[in-house]
């Protein structure tokens, strides 16, 4: 084999002589080569594949081939966001509904009960086990997915410093194995409400008329409204809107590669911080009205049944909705059907 | 204290591979991750050149800046080492490099990332020189033996150049001086904000 190789360079070197020996003659000098130009002239630069491409890459001869990437100066510019832009963005949107929360507490104090309604002492159901269940599951994974992804941003600021390194690495990690886990009921909660909801949550004229009669927020008395006026409705919206946001962006980031490359993945990770610090701030306002906010609000979700005053004068369509319907099915007294 | 860099002459590199090797072997590095490649570029075009890449330690190091839990620190060395005690495999620091040193075995949660491992200048981690549980994570620790990474070490073309900065570079310029050409040294623009002036 080897004989045969020495035998074979041997042929050709001495066919390429041959054939180059007067072209040889007329043209070398100094050892240059015939064109007359220096043979690393046209070898490839940093400056100029950088101005042809934002990023360098070529080909790797190992298995993984992502790794054929040289140099991605985009990471700069994710830093910068993540660093600069992201602890601003997410500290102004989460204490400042914090404190428009505050601020409004103190100028409009809590919506009472009999506001204008009275206190009638009978119940009314407004949302069966099956609501509340899907409700509670997808708030429990919230709170945590909150928690844990502020965590990714002002955990090492705000935390690490209060009880060190090694024991705020040990909570990171299971803040971080929450937030992959609890991504997945997050997810099924979000369909279910959706599946379940959404034919009360459809836009309407009504909605409409709801806002610029202030919703009861603002003045006195209270708009007429169906199951969802139109507050609800954009709370409805906003969880199955930024849900999906929030879940598809997460998927995306939890599979490297799967679906896109590392310049999609910054971007991804740029919408799922910024989606989840207002998402965070939505809910915030969404937990203020149902808690604190308004008297007999929380019953709603909390036991599933509500004051039948407070229900006529929030939501005085669907109260005269149900009871057609009671009266036609011919339910006893204040036992009312579930809404669905 | 030397400020430690790496620099790939790329018009020596001949894409043996040599240096992805050595790597893998001295440190037992995991399967599927590489803490060094060889990149070639205009592949099989003229100009063609390959260039050696691994983590390049960085000044002010995007890794340690995004981390969310601060696993990275830097050595007197300058060298850019992390704890994986401390980190959480969320997959900034991989976001956030510029050379794609960053990688993770595929342990974590449904098959993701698991504790992030990079080229750690053959300097071990933070663990005691020499001990096992310092090389079980982070692979041999040659820097305290007095040795320079083994990548470069022996890079068959002494194309891969390891060591204090201004002493590679001086290597590297009078090169470039001698043959009268030279690619220039890849990264370092982005890596160290400066690059070598002929």
């Amino acid at each position: 084999m080897r004989r045969g190789m020495t035998l074979f360079r041997t042929i050709v070197v001495a066919t390429a002589l041959a054939a180059a020996v007067p072209a040889m003659a007329q043209q070398t000098r100094d050892g240059l080569n015939p064109t007359g130009q220096n043979p690393t002239a046209d070898s490839v630069t940093e400056e100029f594949l950088f101005k042809q491409e934002p990023k360098i890459g070529g080909r790797v001869s190992i298995p993984d081939g992502k790794s054929a990437n040289l140099i991605q100066p985009q990471g700069r510019e994710y830093q910068a966001f993540r660093e600069g832009w992201l602890p601003w963005i997410g500290g102004i949107a989460v204490l400042g509904i914090l404190g428009l929360l505050t601020a409004f507490f103190l100028l409009r104090g809590r919506i009472a009960l009999d506001d204008p309604g009275p206190d009638t002492g009978k119940k009314i159901l407004r949302f069966n086990s099956f609501e509340r269940f899907a409700h509670w599951m997808t708030a429990t994974c919230f709170i945590i997915l909150s928690l844990s992804g502020l965590n990714y941003i002002f955990g090492k600021r705000l935390l690490m410093p209060l009880i060190g390194p090694e024991a705020f690495g040990t909570l990171s990690q299971w803040a971080k194995y929450s937030h992959l886990y609890l991504a997945w009921p997050f997810m099924l909660g979000i369909a279910i409400m959706l599946i379940v909801w959404l034919k009360d949550n459809i836009p309407e004229k009504l909605d409409w008329e709801w806002i610029k009669a202030g919703g009861g927020l603002i003045g006195r008395g209270h708009p007429h409204a169906k199951r969802f006026n139109a507050g609800q409705k954009v709370v409805f919206w906003m969880v199955v809107g930024f849900g999906a946001a929030m879940s598809v962006t997460g998927v995306v980031m939890m599979f490297p590669f799967a679906v896109t490359d590392i310049n999609g993945m910054q971007v991804t990770q740029v919408i799922h911080s910024l989606i989840g610090v207002v998402f965070i701030a939505g809910i915030l306002a969404h937990i203020y009205i149902g808690s604190i906010g308004m008297e007999g609000a929380y019953d709603a979700m909390g036991s599933g049944k509500v004051d039948l005053g407070w229900a006529k004068s929030h939501h005085d369509l669907w109260v005269e909705e149900q009871q057609a319907k009671n009266a036609s099915v011919a339910q006893l007294g204040t036992r009312q059907v579930p809404a669905e | 204290m030397a400020r430690m860099k790496f620099l790939c002459d790329a018009d020596r590199c001949i894409e043996c591979n040599a240096c992805v090797t050595a790597c893998k072997n001295e440190h037992e590095v995991p399967w599927g991750i590489n803490r060094r490649r060889v990149v070639t570029l205009n592949d099989g075009k003229p100009g063609e050149r390959s260039v050696s890449m691994a983590c390049m330690h960085c000044t002010d190091a995007p890794c340690a800046a995004v981390c969310p839990v601060n696993c990275f620190y830097t050595t007197a060395d300058a060298v850019v080492l992390h704890s994986k005690d401390i980190c959480i495999g969320c997959g900034y620091c991989f976001y956030a490099c510029p050379f794609g040193a960053p990688q993770y075995p595929k342990v974590g949660n449904f098959g993701s990332r698991g504790k992030m491992d990079k080229c750690t200048y053959c300097a071990g981690g933070p663990e005691a020189d020499f001990s096992t549980i310092e090389y079980e994570k982070y692979g041999s620790n040659r820097l305290a033996e007095g040795k320079l990474p083994l990548c470069a070490e022996m890079c068959s073309t002494k194309a891969l150049l390891a060591g204090d900065g201004e002493m590679i570079a001086q290597i590297y310029k009078e090169r470039v001086v001698k043959r009268g050409y030279g690619s220039g040294a890849w990264g370092w623009k982005t890596a160290y904000r400066e690059t070598i002036a002929i």
